[in-house]
């Protein structure tokens, strides 16, 4: 767990900027890539701490993409938050700026609707993998893989609000069960 | 004739998407609808999935694009900044407070018990969040079977092999977007 010299500072800046550009279909969904070069490559932090990010973003209220500035700040603090806000906002809302006006005309085109519907599998398949990566760091806990069938089946049959859950967990956690 | 309300100035837009952000637990999309649509009348329901729709289609995080397009609507640049600073700047400062909490009692074991509970559950939210969204596939162009398959190969790679994301987009993806593009063309 080493960071702080410039090349770090840029990299950490390009990754989330590509991240800004590969997300189709919400923040969330290029967790994984993130938790593969942040843990993985990179070890500028560990499986807790990414972990521990994504559960303060969806306990506090606000979108969901506020999970990226959480890891910056873990990396790097304040600066690091920084950093990384600015790197997932950028590039995408610079584009979006630019396309909005023309993606308006033609969004019954077959251009957009083959966009559309071909990578909507692909995003699926991207929220999968964010809760399976989120999910085994916790393998050998059998409590935790019971607590994330429970939410699972609440959040699929029930219009339990999230934050609720959120904070059964956080109950759980503190009476020592997982 | 009726005229649709707007906001009157930049300075409104900020502060509606700060009230409508700071009450969107567990994702702000189902707020600003009902905010935006229902109670101020900004938009009609079709011109709110008319932007939802382009922002999807579009890379970056879903919220902060429909942020950007009805602040530019109404307000150009000035407008879009605005809206995207109401819906990030408040949360934002609760989520880092949350975060400087937790890093200084992080070694504690409540505190670390707590977050593994909440944890467990953001994972299982995020998995119920795909499997709600799996019905929609049957409704695609590409096809039910192609659909799951290209879901089922996306999981393999990244998920289980974690192989970088950008191979799993644009190889699968691509090529899934190139089906359609074909099946579309095709005569009825």
């Amino acid at each position: 767990m080493s960071f702080g010299s410039t090349g770090d500072w840029w990299a950490l800046f390009a990754h989330f900027g590509a991240m800004s550009m590969l997300a189709i279909g919400g923040a969330i969904a290029v967790a994984p890539e993130i938790h593969r070069y942040v843990v993985d490559e990179r070890h500028w932090i560990d499986d807790t701490q990414f972990s521990a990010a994504i559960a303060l973003a969806q306990a506090a209220p606000g979108p969901n993409l506020l999970f990226v500035p959480v890891i910056g700040y873990a990396i790097a603090g304040l600066a690091g938050a920084a950093v990384s806000l600015l790197g997932i906002l950028l590039p995408s809302s610079v584009l979006v700026m630019v396309v909005t006006r023309w993606g308006r005309r033609r969004r019954e085109s077959r251009g957009v609707r083959a966009f559309v519907a071909g990578m909507a599998p692909v995003t699926i398949g991207l929220l999968l993998s964010t809760g399976l990566v989120l999910s085994l760091p916790m393998a050998r806990l059998p409590a935790a893989w019971l607590l994330i069938a429970a939410t699972v089946l609440l959040a699929l049959r029930t219009r339990l609000n999230p934050v609720w859950m959120i904070a059964g967990g956080a109950v759980a956690g503190l009476a020592g069960i997982v | 004739m009726s005229v649709q309300p707007a906001p009157r100035s930049a300075g409104e837009l900020f502060r509606v998407f700060s009230v409508l952000a700071l009450q969107g637990f567990g994702g702000v999309l189902p707020i600003a609808q009902r905010e935006l649509v229902e109670r101020r009348l900004w938009l009609t329901r079709e011109q709110f999935v008319e932007l939802l729709s382009v922002s999807q289609v579009l890379p970056g995080p879903n919220v902060v694009n429909l942020a950007l397009m009805i602040g530019d609507r109404f307000f150009g640049w000035r407008g879009a900044l605005a809206a995207l600073a109401g819906m990030l700047a408040m949360p934002l400062v609760i989520v880092l407070t949350l975060a400087a909490v937790y890093a200084r009692f992080a070694s504690e074991p409540l505190v670390a018990g707590a977050l593994r509970g909440m944890g467990a559950v953001a994972a299982g939210l995020i998995i119920a969040m795909g499997l709600k969204l799996m019905p929609t596939l049957a409704r695609s162009p590409l096809g039910r079977s192609p659909s799951l398959l290209v879901m089922a190969a996306t999981l393999a790679l990244v998920g289980v092999l974690r192989w970088p994301m950008a191979y799993a987009v644009l190889g699968l993806g691509g090529a899934a977007v190139i089906a359609v593009w074909w099946r579309l063309g095709r005569p009825e």
